[in-house]
């Protein structure tokens, strides 16, 4: 029988396994940032044991960081407290740190890819759900939390059962304007928040392949949000491209060597996965999320289910999200008012996303009402966007470009929604006060986001301009 | 270091009948502040338990005095999102031995058994049987024997049992953890580093 793309990065990971428990799986790369491995730290040196090989892991603060006067102190005591203990643990354990102010610098799951950190064949771990990202490049990644960054630290390894396979396939071709995030909460909002618990997931089908890079870090994203432990695309030409002459990719020879590796990684014909699912591209639309879990979404157009269409047991639930949300059941969801629009994070923060939104609201306004965040994922986004002219394109159109970082993604530095306040958002999650305490959060493309900016109010991208659509 | 050892605990229980509870509600982002893994138990459940001028809530389960107890029964599933061990270690530090509910998301599921809290995951049959049980009589317990791997309601006798891996159930009742297991098969590891070079 033959084998599926995640088994054979996985079982050729495998140090030993335990009957009837878990395998013990060797991590290739292990990125760290501020807010999950402090504890870590602390617990290697409280048993008076060495990092194992500093070498393989990177870090760089990016949860807690504020996103403007990034050269100054960091003002809140505590963020700033957690930042500098990184700085303290990487340089007292030899780990690379890519700090504030680095021109590497910028969110964990952005610097990766782009550096040439994350590669096809890798086993990649981060005490961070997101880390999923870094299956577009054909590699095994998924988040952890602090006990396992220690084991890492520790011992390069960490012990997992292996999880089920399921493969989501989208076939044909997409229809114009339709981004990978629209492919993304598409398929979230057919799984279901918790349908890919216990599986890791492989993307496959021509709409899938026909995505950039940074589209399919887009859609690996989110696998976490369908409760899958990691999502993964078998890596192609647009893979390698994308490696080759990255800072810490392999050169000459070695790169020769690796690449014939690489091109050995894809599900063989006959490998079986525990569950497969066929979308058809051509179905799917611009989405938005109206609730409180990422699974709650719906084409722009759309409108919410009305209480007699959801199952009766998720009623509660559904109704609670509805009275958070302060929308009611069966409202459609075009016109709604907004009052911030945040474009960033590790979902939608790369430069693509930034140039999209640029090439849409070049020569426009953005809406009075709205208050607009553009958060690049890292330094080099946010230096490339300068040289590119976009910052100039999104000034002129009234937004101003922050600095990198997390940000109102999950908003553990200032930059919160306020209560009760709408922002469409390109982040992965809409959970009852995720961009502060009493937001209300609605996920879509930062096409969409860039239209609802300026209009004002939800909007179908495609109603205000056709033509400059891809 | 060890976890806490876990054989079998009789407890009262704190129900929370709400489905898809992710981490960000278990301890939302701006508590993750700390680089100590104590004293998270004070903001679990923070923007339920505690309005916006800090008052508690009062009809949210922990602010409610007719609930008390180890155990922790919620709705399917608990603990989706955020990979942040902070959420085990808040229903842990916040007196939480055992959390049972029909459908756990994976990362919560391990990062509480990496800190002797329990998971028991039961039919979405039995986790109504045990929600009922708790609204008839708030003070009802329950049994949690991790040896027999089963959850008994004390006063029906109705007992369910739930999975665990042996390895996994090993740990908890001898207190052994993860990092214990794997820096003493380190020569183990670099014999694989060495056979991949």
């Amino acid at each position: 029988m033959g084998k599926t793309l995640f088994d054979k990065i996985w079982d050729s990971h495998v140090v030993a396994t335990i009957e009837e428990g878990p395998s013990v799986l060797y991590i290739d790369r292990h990125l760290i940032h501020e807010v999950t491995s402090p504890q870590a730290f602390a617990g290697i040196e409280k048993r008076g044991v060495e990092v194992f090989r500093p070498q393989n892991t990177v870090a760089t603060p990016d949860h807690n960081v504020p996103t403007i006067d990034q050269h100054l102190s960091i003002k809140d005591e505590l963020s700033r407290f957690q930042v500098n203990k990184l700085t303290e643990n990487c340089e007292r354990h030899g780990v690379t740190l890519f700090g504030l102010n680095h021109p590497y610098q910028g969110i964990v799951h952005v610097i990766g890819p782009q550096l040439g950190l994350t590669r096809p064949g890798m086993t990649i771990v981060c005490g961070d759900s997101h880390t999923s990202t870094h299956g577009a490049f054909g590699s095994v990644a998924f988040g952890i939390g602090t006990s396992e960054v220690e084991m890492v630290l520790a011992t390069q390894c960490i012990m997992q059962p292996k999880p089920k396979k399921m493969r989501i396939s989208v076939e044909g071709e997409l229809p114009k304007g339709i981004s990978a995030k629209d492919v993304v909460l598409y398929i979230i909002s057919k799984v279901t928040a918790s349908g890919g618990t216990g599986y890791f997931v492989e993307f496959a089908g021509s709409a899938i392949r026909s995505l950039s890079m940074e589209g399919r870090m887009t859609v690996c994203n989110m696998s976490i949000e369908m409760g899958a432990r990691g999502g993964l695309i078998a890596p192609d030409q647009t893979t390698f491209d994308y490696v080759k002459g990255r800072e810490y990719a392999p050169k000459g020879a070695e790169w020769e060597k690796e690449l014939a590796k690489w091109k050995e990684l894809y599900s063989d014909e006959d490998a079986v996965f525990d569950k497969e699912i066929v979308f058809d591209a051509a179905d799917i639309e611009p989405m938005i999320t109206y609730g409180t879990n990422p699974g709650m979404g719906t084409k722009v157009k759309g409108r919410i289910p009305t209480l007699d269409e959801v199952p009766e047991k998720e009623r509660n639930s559904f109704t609670k999200s509805m009275k958070y949300m302060g929308f009611n059941p069966g409202d459609e969801l075009i016109g709604k008012p907004v009052d911030y629009v945040f474009v960033g994070s590790c979902t939608n923060g790369r430069i693509e996303d930034l140039r999209e939104v640029a090439k849409f609201v070049k020569g426009r306004k953005k809406a009075d009402n709205i208050t607009a965040w553009i958060v690049p994922g890292s330094k080099q986004v946010e230096q490339q966007a300068i040289e590119e002219g976009i910052v100039d394109i999104l000034e002129e159109a009234g937004f101003k470009l922050r600095q990198p970082g997390c940000s109102a993604c999950l908003a553990m530095n200032d930059d919160k929604i306020p209560s009760g306040k709408y922002a469409v958002s390109t982040s992965n999650r809409n959970f009852e006060g995720r961009q502060g305490p009493g937001s209300r959060t609605l996920l879509a493309s930062p096409v969409t986001a860039a239209a609802v900016a300026v209009t004002g109010t939800i909007v179908d991208p495609r109603e205000i301009s056709e033509l400059e659509l891809v | 270091m060890a976890i806490e050892k876990f054989t079998k605990i009789t407890s009262s229980a704190v129900p929370l009948p709400i489905e898809n509870v992710d981490t960000d509600q278990i301890i939302p982002a701006r508590f993750l502040k700390a680089t100590t893994r104590e004293g998270f138990g004070e903001n679990l459940f923070r923007d339920w338990r505690y309005d916006s001028n800090n008052k508690p809530v009062e009809d949210f389960v922990l602010n409610d005095p007719r609930y008390s107890g180890k155990i922790l029964v919620a709705g399917k599933n608990f603990g989706s999102g955020s990979s942040r061990e902070h959420a085990a270690w808040a229903v842990h530090d916040y007196g939480f031995k055992v959390v049972v509910s029909s459908f756990f998301a994976d990362i919560f599921r391990g990062n509480s058994l990496n800190n002797g809290l329990l998971p028991v995951l039961v039919t979405e049959e039995f986790l109504e049987e045990i929600f009922a049980e708790i609204e008839k009589d708030p003070k009802a317990e329950f049994e949690v024997d991790l040896k027999s791997q089963t959850f008994k309601i004390v006063s029906t006798g109705s007992t369910a049992s739930f999975e665990i891996n042996s390895y996994k159930k090993e740990c908890l009742l001898n207190g052994f953890d993860d990092i214990d297991y794997l820096l003493n098969i380190k020569d183990k590891i670099t014999a694989f580093e060495a056979s991949r070079a």
